[in-house]
């Protein structure tokens, strides 16, 4: 289990995040909703220590990391083997394959023998049904395929949890839905997923959580039903303005 | 009057051998040298102001400013004639005498370091920000990321500029001559005050550094394609 204490990031004059108090459980869907610029990515990345907050306790099972203090090398490599991060764009390696981009991560950092290493990388593009594309670069895939090959690469990682931070805001419609049929998959399987993303439709669907964040607070944390049925007012605003995104979108 | 054809085919070899002994080594030896030091240079300047690294970080921009900043005649005139008067009680005493080999190669590769340094450094900025923290995100040390995901990228990137210096270093190693070293250039020196044929004796020598050159032009060729095998083709 992950839980937050009174985490605090800033950037420069910007406070991105404000007393931060959560916990994400082991097996559930935890997904991030907020306005561009709330801070829900730089939430997101904190966990993966890609952000360094200021201040709070991060608890991750056993560990407890103190922000205050400085953080030791080994702390922030066991954190990291333990969440795999996806991003919004991709970030595959360019310069290797799509199942050596799958094996690096094992190989390197876990130390796998490399035909070992092949097989689950396999398995695993199977998984997001890319088995075809294995020996492809990742500049010869979609957008969507190469959201899928940056889930398998984090999943290869075998992590406790999955970060993905707007995993599907730089993908079309169609090539949207395959890498959220992969997602959903996983959630099925009881992966632990902590998910920023924008899609409601998507955040109804998957979450066992929902936390709701706006200037670096959250202003919601509990049930999807909570969240879509009884929404404050500042949520239900907030779900208009994207619906009507949605639809207007819809209209073009 | 010997014919031209004459001049050239009995003063050829002998170009074509100071290029063998010293042109060619002295180009190669130099620019392995100066790669090896400018990666370590670029690291240097890249990393973050702490502890004695600033102290690295403070002679890395001397290192890159001293050898931009003069000419490769004076800095190969400094180190091969103006070292041995540095005399240092207890430490040199009789100052630092270096064999023309010796003091030609150290200064052909501190002064390619110090350019190729600038060019592994703007390759190395040039990989997304991205690209870190994906291999950060998977528990990668910087050793490791370096190695295995930005350094390949950035050799991609920097295969054209490091073209550029290893060519400047070969046609700049004719300053050898100055230093005593009897290299293309000092060959044909010689042969033309022989048989007052000056033009034809260093037409000769420039064909043959354009010849290595044009050799070293397709390398790079070949060397991009195999490196740029992961980018889609362009339709």
């Amino acid at each position: 289990m992950i839980s937050l204490e009174h985490l605090n990031k800033t950037f420069g004059n910007h406070q991105a995040l404000t007393d931060i108090n959560t916990t994400f459980n082991a097996h559930e869907t935890t997904v991030i909703v907020g306005p561009s610029g709330s801070g829900k990515s730089t939430l997101l990345r904190s966990l993966n220590l890609l952000e360094r907050p200021e201040s709070g306790i991060y608890h991750f099972n056993d560990d407890n990391i103190d922000f205050a203090k400085p953080l030791s090398s080994k702390t922030i490599l066991n954190v990291r083997r333990k969440t795999g991060m996806v991003f919004q764009d991709y970030n595959l390696f360019p310069h290797l394959s799509v199942v050596k981009n799958v094996m690096e991560g094992p190989i390197q950092v876990l130390n796998q023998k490399p035909d070992a290493a092949k097989q689950t990388a396999l398995d695993l593009l199977d998984k997001v049904g890319l088995a075809d594309k294995a020996d492809a670069y990742p500049g010869q895939l979609s957008g969507g395929q190469q959201q899928r090959v940056a889930i398998a690469r984090s999943l290869a990682m075998n992590p406790e949890y999955i970060l993905l931070d707007e995993p599907t805001s730089a993908l079309d419609p169609e090539l949207e839905a395959g890498v959220l049929r992969v997602l959903l998959a996983l959630a099925k399987e009881d992966d632990s997923m902590i998910i920023v993303t924008h899609n409601m439709e998507f955040a109804r669907a998957v979450a066992d959580k929902i936390l709701f964040v706006e200037d670096g607070k959250i202003l919601f944390d509990g049930t999807p039903s909570e969240f879509f049925k009884q929404p404050t007012q500042r949520i239900a605003d907030f779900l208009a303005a994207m619906t009507f995104t949605t639809i207007s979108d819809k209209a073009k | 009057m010997e014919s031209i054809w004459h001049i050239i085919v009995s003063s050829a070899p002998q170009i074509a051998a100071a290029g063998l002994k010293y042109t060619i080594p002295i180009a190669i030896i130099s620019f392995i040298i100066g790669l090896i030091l400018a990666i370590l240079t670029a690291l240097v300047k890249l990393s973050p102001k702490r502890g004695w690294f600033s102290i690295l970080k403070a002679i890395a921009y001397f290192y890159v400013w001293l050898f931009r900043s003069t000419p490769l005649l004076v800095q190969l005139f400094i180190v091969y004639f103006g070292l041995p008067y540095l005399k240092i009680q207890g430490l040199w005493p009789n100052g630092i005498q270096l064999d023309p080999w010796t003091a030609g190669i150290a200064t052909f590769s501190l002064n390619t370091g110090a350019y190729c340094a600038e060019t592994i450094r703007a390759a190395i900025l040039s990989i997304p920000q991205g690209q870190w923290e994906a291999a950060y995100s998977i528990g990668m040390t910087k050793p490791q990321v370096l190695k295995r995901i930005i350094l390949p990228q950035a050799a991609r990137v920097s295969l054209p500029p490091l073209s550029n210096s290893f060519i400047s270093l070969v046609k700049d190693t004719s300053l050898a001559a100055s230093i005593t070293i009897i290299e293309m250039f000092e060959v044909s020196q010689q042969i033309a005050a022989e048989n007052y044929q000056p033009l034809v004796m260093y037409t000769l020598v420039a064909a043959f550094y354009a010849v290595m050159c044009t050799v070293l032009s397709w390398g790079q060729g070949y060397l991009e394609k195999r490196t740029s095998r992961y980018l889609r083709p362009l339709n």
